[in-house]
């Protein structure tokens, strides 16, 4: 992987910052060719990502940092494809200790885990070595998820549009 | 930093139904305020809720959360509870979430009503 990210992000823990970066992660996946639908999907992982940061990690406080890092990758026999790496300087946790809830416990929370790991080919939890947990999550175009997604007949959708 | 909450909450009595048809996105930052407004509703003791989501152009899991929260009370205090108008993402979602043969969904307001 190339070190060098094309693009960075640093934000505070605040929830209203959800929306911004949830766009510009959608219009970048435009712009490396994922398709609407899948740029949708990049959206929400990244939405639950650091929602999850900010509501677990750093327990609701508004001004813990936050960083994105983005990082297309080269087409290859799975098509275009996108990294992200997000990490704090939050609570950190055992990488086995973060994972959904039973889908079949009806009650609320415990789903944003289960939302990434089906929506992106790659999902990689890691303690940071001074404070914080590292996330990393990437998929291609033709990758492992679209192809689970392809066997549900998922409908497709435009990200760029309001439906 | 004022924040200001993008999510508005239509909140109407028909009969014994209270309708509430949110208009915006319901992820992390907007929840707990649309969380304000079922609870409202379940307050009042009507016969059943319909939450019209014709509106709602994205929901994430906290707003996932709030619709479980929704069903729970209602099914404690004997109401029924129909969600209606969920475009093709937020359907999703709930397909994702296994969520989508929990609740009551149908199409529209017309059918939730009828």
């Amino acid at each position: 992987m190339n070190e060098t990210p094309e693009l960075c992000l640093e934000l505070r823990s605040n929830p209203c910052y959800l929306c911004g970066t949830r766009e510009l992660v959608a219009q970048v996946a435009k712009r490396v060719g994922f398709p609407d639908n899948q740029c949708a999907q990049w959206a929400s992982a990244v939405d639950e990502a650091v929602a999850n940061v900010i509501n677990h990690g750093y327990e609701r406080r508004a001004d813990g940092p936050i960083w994105l890092r983005i990082y297309p990758l080269a087409d290859d026999e799975q098509g275009p494809g996108m990294r992200i790496i997000i990490e704090d300087e939050a609570k950190q946790v055992e990488p086995e200790q973060i994972r959904g809830r039973d889908l079949e416990d009806i009650r609320p929370g415990g789903l944003g885990v289960h939302i990434i790991r089906e929506y992106m080919d790659q999902v990689s939890y890691q303690k940071r070595e001074r404070a914080g947990m590292r996330l990393t999550i990437s998929k291609r175009v033709k990758g492992p998820a679209a192809k689970r997604a392809s066997a549900s007949d998922v409908p497709t959708h435009d990200c760029t549009k309001n439906n | 930093m004022a924040e200001r909450i993008p999510l508005v909450v239509n909140v109407e009595r028909i009969d014994r139904t209270i309708v509430l048809s949110p208009s915006g996105e319901i992820s992390y930052h907007e929840a707990p305020l649309f969380r304000t407004f079922i609870r409202q509703a379940f307050d009042a003791k009507p016969a059943g809720i319909v939450v019209d989501m014709a509106l709602v152009p994205y929901m994430s899991t906290p707003g996932v959360a709030t619709l479980v929260e929704a069903l729970q009370m209602s099914r404690r205090n004997g109401g029924s509870l129909v969600i209606c108008g969920l475009t093709e993402k937020v359907s999703e979602i709930l397909r994702i979430s296994k969520l989508d043969k929990v609740f009551k969904i149908v199409a529209s307001r017309a059918v939730a009503l009828a």
